[in-house]
């Protein structure tokens, strides 16, 4: 158990810099996910916390100790591969106490680490079979059960189950993070998939063309997306974009879009530039009567328990979650009235969000 | 309609029609690669008057004496001194008596046998072992001029090994190594760990990286997880290309019969002179014919499981 930290790491492959400058703290015993699409660098900073890639620039701390130039053996983690990487040609046994073996355990020891790891992940009538005919949900029992059985300082997941199928996903992401807080070991979790990254983890950092944009809850990522990347990147489907007026003073509480006036979180940040851009989550909209934006209602799709109602405003098309209970057909002519508490200012040109009052009743871990 | 138009089909479950059709195609190809095959084994067996009778036949009193004549050396005497010698004290004594010959002493086919064995298996070891680390190394690192030198390496086969024969010939009467195991040895392995080297890398680059990765991580040396998890997954690719260097080095003719003359003669060359010692002796002939071939043979039955694979992996290539 350990924490691990990660200051100004770098990495480049020759022109390409693969990761830029990231710096964040895994705290002991968090489990932590990496999130950003692919080819964004979290792999590549993964590999480099493993030891497996050496960086170009930065330095990676594992329990206070600085283990950025040592070998991986010499680390003390576990990882988990996304093809599992189970060796074809050992039997399940033999594939878990690979890295016993090499540790020189006593035979009776290592026998009885393989059943209790067995046991925990349900795999004891597996353990004399050879890996080639397992599913693909039981390979990932294994592969995992390779990484606990170390008692490593800190687990290193690569997208584990981006090769499962979605029904084995949603079982196996349970799984895993029951396992997690039964060990309680420090996990770094790389994935692109934001469903896994906002069910498992404890925080998520959001990573983009080599760069972390955001280290927070999920439930923060969510709501407060300190960039427009991020607010993009998070939540299906994803945020509403409409430009608005800039040059807005440190206070103001109201913002045009396009003649429009809306309320929004008090800023404490001014904007100096001629435009501005505003984000608003689906389920932030409400379609009422008292609404300030008109629009028309382009189209409508049932999704059982909500539905998405796509609107033509002047500002730009919106969609809008609503409940089931509401009617609303195409064409209609509505007005929509957002939600003020919940509105993001984004700087255009850096695309930066501008500090709020949204920001300041920030959940705290 | 025709009813059997309007069958479906299966693409992977052929008709019973389409398997006899294979079936007998198959079988019959393998009868007429097998004939000559037949053939030298059962002319091994025949006398030297029933060899060469016309019509062939195929149907004779089976003898040893081509194996006798393969393995010694005979003189010819007049039936008078063969009398005078008294009863014949083995079987194969009195095989050769009966066409008025004694045996003078043993034929040199042990040891040619026994050169062709050392040679063999000796260069086969070493190139697939150079092969192995030179395919492993090409496939995991940054080998500066990758590519170039393993262009060089190929083109080392791209003429027919023949056309050095010359300058191999002048250089090993230099170096001594005319007509040494050392040098038959180092010539095989240096033709065939080009082929090797090919071979060998193709079955590394399909196995991933993971996997030494996770042993690298799980405490071991990258040593260690050469030999103990990318070997075990390198053996089909490693018994396939043995093989095809055991055939290449244990049928070589030219560079033997240029090269060797005395001690390190291999099989190859030495079969054909047996015709020079006394007249046309194609049962012994054929008897070391058979026995060249059994080791081959063997070695392929034993390892064709992995040849199968060997030979249709990475054929999917992605």
């Amino acid at each position: 158990m350990a924490e691990v930290v990660v200051e100004a790491l770098q990495k480049q492959f020759g022109d390409f810099i693969a990761v830029h400058d990231s710096s964040f703290t895994v705290r002991d015993g968090e489990f932590f996910v990496m999130l950003g699409p692919s080819g964004c660098g979290k792999t590549t900073t993964l590999r480099m916390i493993a030891g497996l890639e050496l960086p170009t620039g930065g330095r990676v701390q594992l329990g206070g100790e600085d283990v950025t130039w040592l070998r991986p053996a010499q680390r003390d983690i576990a990882f988990v591969f996304q093809l599992f990487a189970l060796y074809p040609h050992m039997n399940v046994r033999k594939n878990i106490s690979f890295p016993l073996r090499m540790q020189r355990v006593r035979r009776s020891e290592i026998r009885q680490r393989v059943d209790e790891v067995a046991q925990m992940l349900r795999i004891e009538h597996l353990l004399d079979k050879p890996v080639s005919n397992l599913s693909a949900g039981d390979r990932q029992r294994v592969a995992l059960g390779r990484a606990i059985i170390r008692r490593a300082k800190a687990f290193l997941f690569d997208e584990p189950l981006g090769a499962l199928d979605a029904e084995f996903r949603d079982l196996m992401r349970e799984e895993l993070r029951q396992l997690h807080d039964r060990i309680g070991a420090t996990s770094i979790y790389v994935t692109h998939d934001q469903i896994e990254a906002m069910s498992m983890a404890d925080r998520i950092c959001v990573m983009n063309q080599g760069k972390v944009l955001q280290v927070d809850t999920p439930m923060d990522i969510y709501e407060r997306p300190k960039t427009k990347f991020v607010a993009s990147f998070i939540g299906s489907p994803s945020m509403n974009f409409l430009s608005a007026k800039g040059r807005i003073p440190v206070g103001s509480r109201q913002i045009q879009v396009n003649g429009t006036c809306l309320e929004m979180p008090r800023l404490r940040e001014a904007l100096d530039a001629e435009k501005a851009e505003i984000g608003i989550r689906p389920e932030h909209i409400r379609i009422s009567s008292k609404g300030p934006l008109k629009g028309r209602v382009f189209a409508v799709e049932y999704a059982g328990a909500s539905q998405m109602v796509t609107v033509d405003t002047s500002a730009g098309r919106l969609k809008v979650r609503i409940d089931n209970a509401q009617r609303v057909r195409e064409n209609e002519v509505v007005r929509l009235l957002p939600d003020p508490t919940k509105i993001v200012v984004f700087d255009p040109h850096d695309d930066h969000a501008l500090d709020s009052e949204l920001f300041e009743e920030k959940h705290h871990e | 309609m025709n009813k059997s138009r309007n069958k479906a089909f299966s693409i992977s479950e052929s008709s019973r029609r389409s398997k006899v059709v294979a079936g007998t195609l198959v079988i019959l190809y393998a009868l007429v690669t097998m004939i000559p095959l037949v053939w030298i084994f059962l002319t091994g067996f025949k006398s030297p008057p029933d060899s060469i009778a016309y019509p062939p036949k195929v149907f004779f009193t089976p003898t040893l004496e081509g194996y006798v004549n393969l393995f010694t050396t005979r003189s010819r005497q007049t039936p008078e001194y063969i009398k005078s010698l008294g009863p014949p004290k083995t079987w194969y004594e009195e095989l050769v008596r009966k066409r008025n010959m004694v045996i003078t002493g043993p034929s040199r086919f042990k040891d040619r046998y026994m050169n062709s064995l050392v040679i063999g298996f000796g260069s086969t070891f070493l190139a697939v072992f150079l092969g192995t680390l030179a395919a492993y190394g090409f496939s995991r690192f940054r080998v500066p001029l990758k590519d170039d030198l393993l262009f060089f390496i190929l083109s080392t086969r791209m003429m027919p090994p023949v056309a050095v024969a010359i300058p191999i010939y002048l250089m090993y009467r230099q170096l001594g190594l005319t007509d040494t195991w050392l040098g038959m040895i180092l010539l095989y392995t240096a033709v065939n760990v080009s082929l090797a080297v090919w071979l060998l890398k193709g079955f590394v680059d399909e196995i991933p990286r993971e996997y030494e990765e996770a042993a690298v991580i799980d405490g071991y040396s990258r040593f260690q997880a050469f030999v103990k998890v990318v070997l075990p997954q390198m053996r089909t690719g490693i018994a396939a290309t043995a093989i095809f260097c055991l055939i290449f080095a244990w049928n070589e003719y030219a560079f033997a019969l240029l090269l060797t003359s005395g001690t390190a003669q291999t099989a190859p060359p030495f079969i054909p002179q047996i015709i020079g010692e006394g007249g046309l002796d194609w049962p012994a002939v054929a008897a070391g014919t058979t026995l060249f071939l059994i080791p081959i043979v063997f070695f392929t039955i034993l390892l064709r499981k992995q040849l199968l694979r060997g030979i249709t992996f990475g054929a999917l290539r992605k």
